[in-house]
């Protein structure tokens, strides 16, 4: 058997991900969460904020309730029924964070939890930063940026 | 007498007795169909310490001390042991082995850790060298997860085909003499790779390395597969025990009636969540100590074909996009040395 052969008999014997229902269960976690940070916010409104600090704290609010979860050892079990719903928003990242810091610290607060909390968002911040710096560029060439 | 038979197996002049085995595993495993057959089942994934390392050393060093407890022999009698895991330089054994001042031959053979330990153990013993030897293999589902893949409490999903590494020891007593179960013959694998880039499918790329020895053993020793009772592999789980089927339909070997693996065996998939099945070098080690072993012992079954599977990548090689170099070893385990030579022995004379 050539290895193109095994490559789709491999096919043929691995059942697939459920797509469908992977992007209702992220659709329906992804919104809710949106959701939560919709109240908090409208929370914060109603009680005199002015709109930039309100989304400032609710974005706040919504890491701290991640970083929480993640220790608690809930925020897994979200992302495995969830997926991309949990994932994506804010509190993904916060996970992201949060559980190299756990599982690392017991290698040190230099080598293990410093050298490794990046670990899972590092590319999301190296590339989230050079791409804004491309989109800074482009913007003050020709957005009126100047 | 010759050794030597086929291209790639060998039989022993002397087979060494398989006199103990031992296997602890975590809560997980616990619940599963096997639970019954453990010899402890701990009731704390940490195995009371603070990191999962040091976890899977205890566990490691808690397990040997209670096969060789279970073979009624004391630590000094022990002449070599082999072992290996999945950690780093394989730190999981050193460090659960360190305290007992005897001979140590590290291994690594991913998964096949136990098939490779009991093969070359079989060796060391029929050679003369040792008159028991202790054959080791541990793994720890956190200390896998952390080496291999995520940390734990990033929220990730698995895919269909992924496996549940087992968190479990199972260690082996070989003694060079004996009243049986007998280790009769070895057929150690070479690396198969097919192409499989997914370390998500662990199965996928382990299944033609399995098929690859099942093969070699059954051509090298003339047999059919039905000489074998139970014909029984490491961690296909259920895409490479599919795969593997296919793969030996081409070759005209059907082991289908005798067939079973051991990530198979000790989850329950559906209850459990564990997609593919069991994986990690416990797996075997444990179903084979727990399970398999006292089915030989008790005659329920006389032929064992003992194959442990192992995918030899690492986190690096699959960054770079290489593929997944595979390994397996067939043992074969009977209660009854075979008398006769089998023909296909002189094959390997003449070439």
């Amino acid at each position: 058997m050539t290895k193109s052969d095994y490559t789709n008999l491999v096919k043929q014997y691995s059942p697939g991900s459920k797509i469908a229902q992977n992007c209702l269960r992220a659709f329906v976690v992804g919104g809710a969460i949106c959701v939560v940070g919709q109240l908090i916010m409208n929370v914060l409104l109603a009680g005199g904020m002015v709109r930039d600090d309100a989304s400032l704290l609710t974005a706040c609010a919504l890491i701290i309730i991640a970083i929480v979860l993640t220790a608690m050892g809930t925020y897994s079990k979200i992302g495995k029924f969830a997926g991309a719903g949990s994932a994506v928003p804010i509190t993904g990242f916060a996970n992201a964070i949060t559980a190299p810091a756990i599982e690392y610290k017991k290698e040190g607060l230099v080598m293990g939890v410093g050298a490794k909390l990046f670990i899972v968002a590092g590319p999301v911040l190296v590339y989230g930063a050079m791409a804004s710096v491309v989109v800074g560029i482009f913007y003050y060439l020709f957005g009126g940026g100047r | 007498m010759k050794k030597i038979m086929g291209k790639q197996t060998v039989r022993f002049a002397n087979p060494p007795t398989v006199l103990a085995a031992a296997s602890i595993v975590g809560p997980k495993e616990g619940e599963g169909p096997l639970s019954e057959y453990f010899d402890q089942i701990a009731p704390d994934i940490t195995f009371g310490t603070d990191s999962w390392e040091k976890a899977e050393s205890q566990l490691v060093s808690d397990t040997i001390q209670l096969a060789v407890q279970k073979a009624k022999l004391r630590m000094d009698d022990i002449g070599f042991i082999l072992a290996g895991d999945l950690l780093n330089q394989s730190s999981g054994s050193n460090y659960g082995i360190r305290a007992c001042e005897r001979p140590f031959f590290g291994l690594y053979g991913a998964c096949s850790a136990i098939g490779e330990g009991m093969a070359l153990g079989a060796m060391l013993l029929d050679g003369g060298f040792a008159q028991y030897v202790l054959a080791n293999a541990s793994s720890h589902y956190c200390g896998a997860e952390k080496t291999f893949r995520f940390p734990l409490e990033l929220g990730t999903q698995r895919t269909p085909t992924a496996s549940w590494t087992v968190t479990g020891d199972g260690a082996v007593v070989l003694a060079a003499q004996g009243n049986g179960p007998f280790v009769t013959a070895v057929t150690a694998g070479s690396i198969v790779d097919m192409g499989v880039t997914d370390a998500s499918n662990m199965g996928a790329a382990m299944a033609p390395a399995a098929a690859a020895v099942i093969t070699a053993h059954l051509r090298d020793r003339n047999l059919n597969a039905d000489y074998f009772d139970a014909i029984v592999t490491g961690d296909l789980g259920q895409v490479g025990a599919d795969l593997l089927m296919a793969l030996l339909r081409e070759e005209k070997i059907d082991i289908a009636k005798q067939y079973d693996d051991c990530g198979l065996l000790i989850y329950d998939r559906e209850k459990q969540d564990v997609h593919a099945g069991g994986s990690g070098c416990g797996c075997a080690a444990v179903t084979f100590a727990s399970y398999l072993l006292p089915q030989l012992q008790t005659k329920k079954i006389n032929r064992l074909l003992f194959i442990p599977t192992g995918a030899l990548h690492n986190v690096a090689s699959i960054q770079q996009g290489e593929t997944i170099p595979a390994i397996a070893h067939a043992i074969a385990i009977e209660n009854r040395v075979p008398a006769s030579d089998p023909p296909s022995s002189t094959k390997g004379a003449q070439s």
